[in-house]
């Protein structure tokens, strides 16, 4: 079985986001670019689904400017087989990111697509779901143990109620979450053996697929900010405090 | 216009997050239909909601458990009648909603905080860093609404209820089994006191003899930051934050927290928050209210005694 993680070069998870001036949007420019850390857990996930043997290829694909081609060699050092950059310039939506990953479905055929739960940019969490309905297949979404057997998978899901697992039919779409596993490091020489590995280019429109967005961002702002509150010395201005405010009673 | 609304519940009880996304609804302009997954019992909750018009019932098997799979193409062959689907931003809403998208080919806009105009919204991005303004070009609309940004629409209705067949099993996907923690206490996203708690624990039984007793002399939920769930100090089902669960209670207790960027984006919205920590300069000084720094191992027990 083939198994084709999608994954996305997004600011770096340890930075702190600015808002341009002009409200058009995040600054970008200069800033530490990494792969989205929920698509290295599925990096992750697919690896051990092929070191345990219910595997037997992993293709990592990106969709993005010509610089995603760094993520992909990321994930080629942690030990992805090859990789495929759909390249585009675009802001590329959900919806249309699905239409794409779908095209690449029916090339590269995979028994299972593993993906981040969702992007920490636009933190939409929609990709893997859409995917799973374009596809017709079944979706295990916010996995933290997945068991493939035969050919059917076992997803245990992170829920609001506690953990809910559900049996999908092969081919599925799994998204991953927090706890899943811990993602490994690229050591040096998988690092240097990752250039060498094959890195295909195609194009959106290669692929027949519309990625005109649907919608359209009239601004982004900052979120309001706290006023700053008071700090307290003891247990009791605290008690005082809370009452004061009507917090307690 | 005409808005559907997906209802949030157990299998016996509906989850008052429904009736804040009953308010966003509504503020679309039209008539606002409840679509109950699960037994007559809940529907008859629903129908008892302000506002709603009518309550449809599903009551088939196949939808019983909210299997995507099953519950997309029901609300996708219901959507000719309506002109947006709303579901809450819960594990279960952002499981469907995106999938009921995909067959009506339209975008789904996530975590909708404010509604600004018809067609347009507001949603926070970058973890709750940025919030951005979003107008949508698609002929049907299909939202997940954060339960805390809307007040819960009150009771009184009297809605018609409606019985919808026709959810058929995809034979995609089937439901195991749910591992449910049993809590007597109120639930974490709708509990009107939060007592959270971090690294700074230390350890499960540690966590519990703390947090616990303040947590019961409050009448609150218990919830933790994602350090404290990736240590195994409680479940993943009270972490509060960006990939958690996201809380605005009337008082939010952060005990040993220190603040990380993905915490704070779950509880920044809590009337009053008030930080317990040892470190002077840890981040959740900045949002909160009344800090204290402190040993918590002795604050707490203080506090406990105290309140």
């Amino acid at each position: 079985m083939k198994i084709l993680v999608p994954v996305k070069r997004v600011i770096d998870y340890n930075l702190k986001p600015r808002v341009k001036a002009d409200g058009t949007g995040v600054d970008l420019a200069n800033v530490k670019m990494s792969m989205n850390p929920f698509d290295e857990i599925a990096v992750e996930e697919a690896l051990r689904l092929k070191e345990k043997g219910a595997a037997t290829e992993v293709v990592a694909v990106s969709i993005g400017p010509a610089k995603a081609q760094e993520t992909l060699r990321t994930a080629l050092a942690m030990g992805a087989d090859r990789a495929i950059l759909v390249e585009t310039d675009a802001e590329v939506e959900p919806l249309a990111v699905a239409k794409i990953l779908q095209a690449i479905v029916a090339e590269e055929a995979p028994g299972m697509v593993v993906m981040g739960k969702q992007a920490i940019d636009d933190d939409s969490n929609q990709t893997g779901q859409m995917l799973a309905a374009l596809l017709g297949w079944g979706q295990g979404t916010f996995a933290s143990k997945v068991d493939v057997t035969g050919d059917s998978v076992a997803v245990t899901r992170e829920v609001d109620a506690g953990l809910e697992t559900v049996s999908l039919k092969l081919p599925a779409i799994v998204t991953t979450d927090l706890r899943l596993n811990e993602p490994r490091y690229a050591s040096l020489p998988n690092i240097m053996k990752a250039k060498s590995k094959p890195l295909a280019v195609k194009k959106p429109e290669d692929l027949g697929v519309d990625i005109a967005p649907r919608l359209k961002v009239l601004k982004v702002s900052e979120p309001p900010v706290r006023k700053a509150g008071v700090m307290v010395g003891s247990v009791d201005e605290l008690v005082a405090k809370l009452k004061e405010m009507g917090a307690v009673a | 216009m005409t808005a559907l609304v997906l209802a949030e519940h157990d299998g016996a009880k509906l989850s008052a997050a429904t009736n804040a996304i009953v308010t966003a609804a509504a503020k679309l302009g039209g008539p606002v239909h409840v679509l109950v997954c699960g037994p007559q019992a809940v529907a008859d909750q629903a129908a008892k909601i302000a506002g709603v018009e009518k309550v449809l019932v599903a009551a088939d098997a196949a939808v019983a458990n909210q299997l995507a799979e099953n519950v997309a193409p029901l609300v996708a062959g219901l959507m000719g009648a309506y002109d947006a689907f709303l579901a809450p931003a819960t594990t279960t809403g952002k499981n469907v909603a995106p999938r009921v998208a995909a067959l009506l080919d339209v975008m789904q806009l996530s975590e909708v905080i404010g509604v600004e105009g018809p067609k347009t919204f507001t949603r926070p991005i970058y973890a709750g860093n940025a919030i951005a303004t979003v107008e949508s070009s698609d002929p049907k609309l299909v939202l997940t609404v954060r339960a805390t940004a809307f007040d819960k629409a009150g009771e009184g209705g009297s809605a018609a209820v409606e019985a919808v067949g026709g959810a058929a099993d995809a034979g995609l996907s089937s439901f195991v089994g749910l591992e449910a923690s049993k809590s007597e206490r109120p639930e974490l996203t709708s509990a009107g006191t939060v007592v959270s708690g971090g690294r700074a624990l230390k350890d499960a039984d540690t966590f519990a003899q703390v947090i616990a007793p303040l947590a019961d002399k409050l009448g609150a939920a218990i919830g933790a930051s994602r350090a404290a769930v990736d240590a195994g100090y409680i479940g993943n089902d009270h972490q509060v934050g960006q990939t958690g669960k996201i809380v605005a209670p009337s008082l939010y207790v952060a005990v040993g927290i220190s603040g990380a960027i993905q915490h704070l984006a779950g509880m920044k919205d809590s009337k009053v928050i008030v930080a317990i920590n040892k470190d002077p300069d840890a981040p959740i000084f900045q949002v909160a209210d009344v800090g204290l720094v402190g040993d918590l191992f002795t604050v707490v027990p203080e506090l406990v005694a105290k309140l």
